[in-house]
Formats: C-alpha cells, structure tokens, sequence
C-alpha cells in the first residue's frame, strides 16, 4: 500500500496542492482524475522522489520511497522524449534493467531473454530493430510499457499512457495492466478520459489543487466530485448517456 | 597525386609531421566520441562554453607554470557550475546563463594571457598549432584518450540513458547530476587535447561536426560513437594534409575537411537524405497507392 500524508508541493511559493492525504491499494488500478493543471503529475513526481516537497511523507509499506526506489516502474508522457535519439526498440526496453544492474554491470544473456519476453508480450517484437521515431504513437507506449515489464517493479506508474494512441494500443496496455493488477501489484494512472474512468479503474483519486475524494470508483464517480473538480455540470454528458452505452 | 606521396615522404622523414599526425588521429576519436554524447544531450552550446571558458586555466597554467590539464579543468567545471548555478537560481534561461558566464571567463582569459605571455603564445592558443606538438603534449593527449575511453565503456549505459531520457534514470536512483559533471570535466580534458589541433575556438567544430555527421548516418549509439571518431580521424588526417600541402592553419583546414564531411552526409545520408527528398519534390507526383499497400510497407500498424 503506497500512502501519502500531509504532502504539500509549490513552485515558486504558489502551492500546488497543499497536506494532502491519499492511499494507494496493492493489487488495485488506481486513476487520478481531474482538469489541467490540478496537479496530478505533480503529485506522481512527487511520488517519484523528481521533484522538492514542501511537507508530508510518501511510504510503501512503512519503507521510504528512497528505500524502494528500484521497485517503481515509471512511463512517462512520450512528449518529453527526443525520438531522434539513435536507439532501437530492444535497446530501449534494456533499459529498464539498468536500475538492477546497478554502475559497472552490462546487460548479459539473462537481461537480453527478459527483454524478448517483455517484447513478445506487447506483441512487438517484429520491431525489435526498429528506431524510436519509426514507431506509431501506440506502439511507442507499448514498448515503453515493456521497459516496466523488464523493470519488475512492485509499483507502477503511467502518466496519461492513453493519449494518441490507436485502439489497439489501448487494449493491449490496459490488458498488462490488468495482469499486474492481479499479480498484486500498485498501478497508478494519470488519466483525462472520463468517458473509461469506470471501465478501467478500480480506484480513483479525484483532484483539483488537492484531493476532492477518493476510494472505490463506484463511490467516487459521481456527478458531485466531477463537478467539483472541472468546475462544471457534467453529469448530462457523463452520467445519464453511460447506462444508453451499456458502460 | 604528387603532393600526396610527398606528404607520406615527409611523413617517414619528418618527426614533427609524425607528431602532429598521431595528435591528430587521437584529438579526432576523443571529440568525436564526447561530442557524440554533446549533441545528444542537445549541449552543443554548452560545449561551445566550456571550450572557451577553459582559456583563464590556461593562462594561470602557463603563469605558474604547471600543467595546463590541471587549470583548465579547474575553470572548465567551475564555470559548468556556475551556468547551472545562475540557471537554477533566477529567471534567466540556460543558454542565456551560458552566453553570460562564458564569455566572461573568455573576456578573463585574455587579459590573463596578455598579462603573462607574448602575442605568439595567444595566437597558437586560438588557432592551434599541430606542427609544434611537443612529445610531453603528445603523452598528455594520450593519457586523455585514455581517460574518456574507460569512461564511455565504464559509463556507457548511464551516459545512453542520461543523454536520452534523464529523468527515468532519476527514478531508479542515478546520479544524474554527479554524470552530468563528469562529463563536463572530460569534456574539459578534450578541450585541452584538442587546442593543440585546432586552437580554442574552432575546438567546438572538432566536438560538434564529426558527431553531428555520424548522426546522420545510424540509428545505433555505439555505430554513432564509432563512426564519429572515425570521421574525427579523418578530418584530422585529411586537414593536416591539406595544412601541410597548401601552407593552410591546420586547425581551420581539419575544420573544413569536416565540414565539408557533413555537408556530403547532409545530402546523401540515409537518415537525412537531401537530395533525394528534393529530387522526389521535383518528379511527377506518382499514382496514389492503395491503403492496403502503404499498410504492408510499413510494416505495422503505424
């Protein structure tokens, strides 16, 4: 179980949110939900130890995340990234065994087979040899999903890993997902599709400059918390169209 | 033809010209190789920086007389933590932080050279001066080289995923910021190195041209390393031809030769392909293929 207590974040002094309180369940996909510049991302880096925190602790099972640091499996959003960069498909999937490698230790045989299976797994290893920037969106997410396979981390986090990809893409994540999920592993996600909020998670953290409520997606998605959260009614366009969709 | 065999004559005749061919074979892998890792981390202006930030080291060296590596390393990471000081502390911008503290420490160096030494001194600093390579200076070189080999290899993985995505290796615990220094000091060492060759400001050309070239020919990192060491080695050999044939500066002459290197790769290259892409602008547009078939060339579900 991954909790937070009292966390506060600010950039140049102007809070970000402030002694916030929310739990991670193992064996659980949990979504953070809300509008632009809620502070999501700013809370799963603050997770991740990337950025200053101004208070509060974050724990995973009473260890620092500083002690597990080598359990979390981070996919970040794909815009950040250089894909001119000279490397391929299975080299960058490698890379999530550097971490357990440690300084001075190449990847050997033992990494190279994890690397295949976790390529097989999202059914791209026919583009093995492939360079980053050749790849669709999906299939760039999907081979980053695979580095968090070859990472085995205990907690996974994915900041917003559905935006501009193919269908395709999007079931095959959400199947991995699902695979960890009863594997008993902590998943996070930064989502900002509401229409797949009860579809695809367990759990859900709604935000808005702090947390508004969270808990099963059953009690948490309700006309109320979204509301609150992107300042609007939206409950005639979310909520009363999802039993004609037979969500 | 002739002016050819009459370099390799002088080659076996000449110690100096051997000298500075060896210099020049090993200034050219160690910048095309550190470049590499340069430009990838988008730093080409920081390495532009740094190689004149260097000059107040080597002026003090040659004022107290102690090994010019020492003080330009000394000045090369200070003032790589003082852009990242005055980044990290105001408002201002990374590459305004670098206009800012580089050209003051170029400003410094200067006047500390024209404190301590003649105008032929200074001259050699800025434009280089291969055919006077000492063999102390060769040894330097040398040690150099060897110093950024067994950092690549030792470091090779850290520096792959720093260079390409550096915050995923912030979360697994990497020193990201303690890799980022020791590569401004080797950066520094090359620097050094590659003075000699082609002089301080024309070194950046030595890290940025042969790396850029190589860049447009692979998609693999450690082709990439290779190749830009070899196109590093020949700019070195070919410049110092020309240097020794036409009477040439052998800094600018290896400078062209480079990028005279990068302008081919820039036209034939696959990766960039120039020419080819204006060629098919140009053709009659062909007949529009089918979906099916654009989707089984690509080979995937792009």
């Amino acid at each position: 179980m991954l909790t937070i207590k009292n966390l506060t974040v600010a950039y140049d002094e102007t809070p970000v949110f402030a002694n916030l309180d929310v739990t991670f369940q193992a064996g659980k996909i949990t979504g953070i939900i809300g509008p632009n510049g809620a502070g999501k991302s700013t809370l799963i880096k603050a997770v991740l130890g990337l950025i200053k925190t101004q208070q509060g602790t974050v724990a995973y099972n009473d260890q620092t995340m500083k002690q597990v640091q080598k359990q979390v499996a981070y996919v970040e959003q794909r815009k950040d990234l250089d894909l001119t960069f000279p490397i391929n498909v299975f080299d960058l999937v490698e890379t999530g065994t550097y971490g357990r490698l440690g300084l001075f230790r190449s990847p050997g045989a033992k990494e190279r087979a994890e690397t295949e299976q976790a390529l097989a797994q999202v059914a791209l290893s026919d583009f093995k040899r492939r360079q980053i920037g050749n790849l669709s969106g999906g299939q760039l997410q999907r081979v980053f999903v695979a580095r968090a396979i070859v990472q085995q981390a205990e907690i996974i986090i994915l900041d917003e890993p559905f935006v501009g990809i193919d269908l395709q893409s999007e079931t095959a994540i959400m199947a991995i997902l699902q695979q960890w999920r009863d594997q008993g592993k902590t998943i996070i996600v930064v989502h900002h599709d509401l229409n797949k909020v009860s579809r695809y998670f367990d759990d859900l953290v709604v935000m808005n400059h702090g947390v508004i409520d969270y808990g099963p997606t059953s009690a948490v998605y309700n006309p109320a918390n979204i509301g609150q959260a992107f300042s609007a009614d939206l409950s005639a366009v979310l909520f009363t169209e999802k039993t004609g969709v037979g969500e | 033809m002739n002016s050819l065999i009459d370099f390799i004559n002088a080659l076996g005749k000449y110690d100096f010209l051997q000298s500075a061919l060896i210099t020049a074979i090993m200034v050219g892998v160690m910048s095309g190789v550190i470049g590499s890792f340069i430009i990838l981390r988008g730093m080409s202006l920081m390495g532009d920086a740094i190689s004149h930030a260097v000059l107040p080291g080597v002026a003090v060296a040659y004022m107290f007389g102690f090994n010019i590596l020492i003080g330009a390393s000394l000045f090369g990471i200070l003032a790589a933590l003082l852009i990242g000081f005055v980044a990290s502390h105001s408002k201002i911008k990374t590459d305004t932080s670098i206009g800012v503290v580089f050209s003051a420490f170029y400003a410094l160096g200067f006047i500390l050279i024209s404190m301590a030494e003649s105008s032929t001194n200074l001259h050699h600093i800025l434009f280089g001066n291969i055919l006077a390579v000492s063999d102390s200076d060769i040894m330097t070189t040398a040690v150099v080289l060897g110093i950024v080999i067994l950092f690549v290899s030792f470091f090779y993985k850290e520096l792959l995923i720093t260079s390409f995505d550096a915050t995923y290796a912030q979360t697994y615990g990497l020193k990201v910021q303690i890799l980022h220094y020791a590569l401004m000091l080797v950066l520094t060492l090359v620097t050094v190195s590659a003075l000699q060759t082609v002089g301080i400001i024309l070194v950046v050309a030595m890290l940025i041209t042969p790396a850029a070239t190589a860049f447009l020919w692979t998609d693999k990192l450690t082709t990439m390393l290779f190749l830009a060491g070899g196109i590093g080695v020949l700019s070195s050999i070919t410049g110092l031809y020309f240097s020794y044939t036409f009477n040439w500066a052998s800094g600018p002459a290896i400078v062209l030769v480079a990028a005279g290197l990068f302008l081919i790769s820039f036209l034939l290259s696959p990766k960039q392909a120039f020419l080819r892409h204006r060629v098919k602008k140009t053709a009659p547009a062909p007949q529009a293929a089918s979906v099916e078939t654009l989707a089984t060339n690509e080979g995937g579900d792009r």
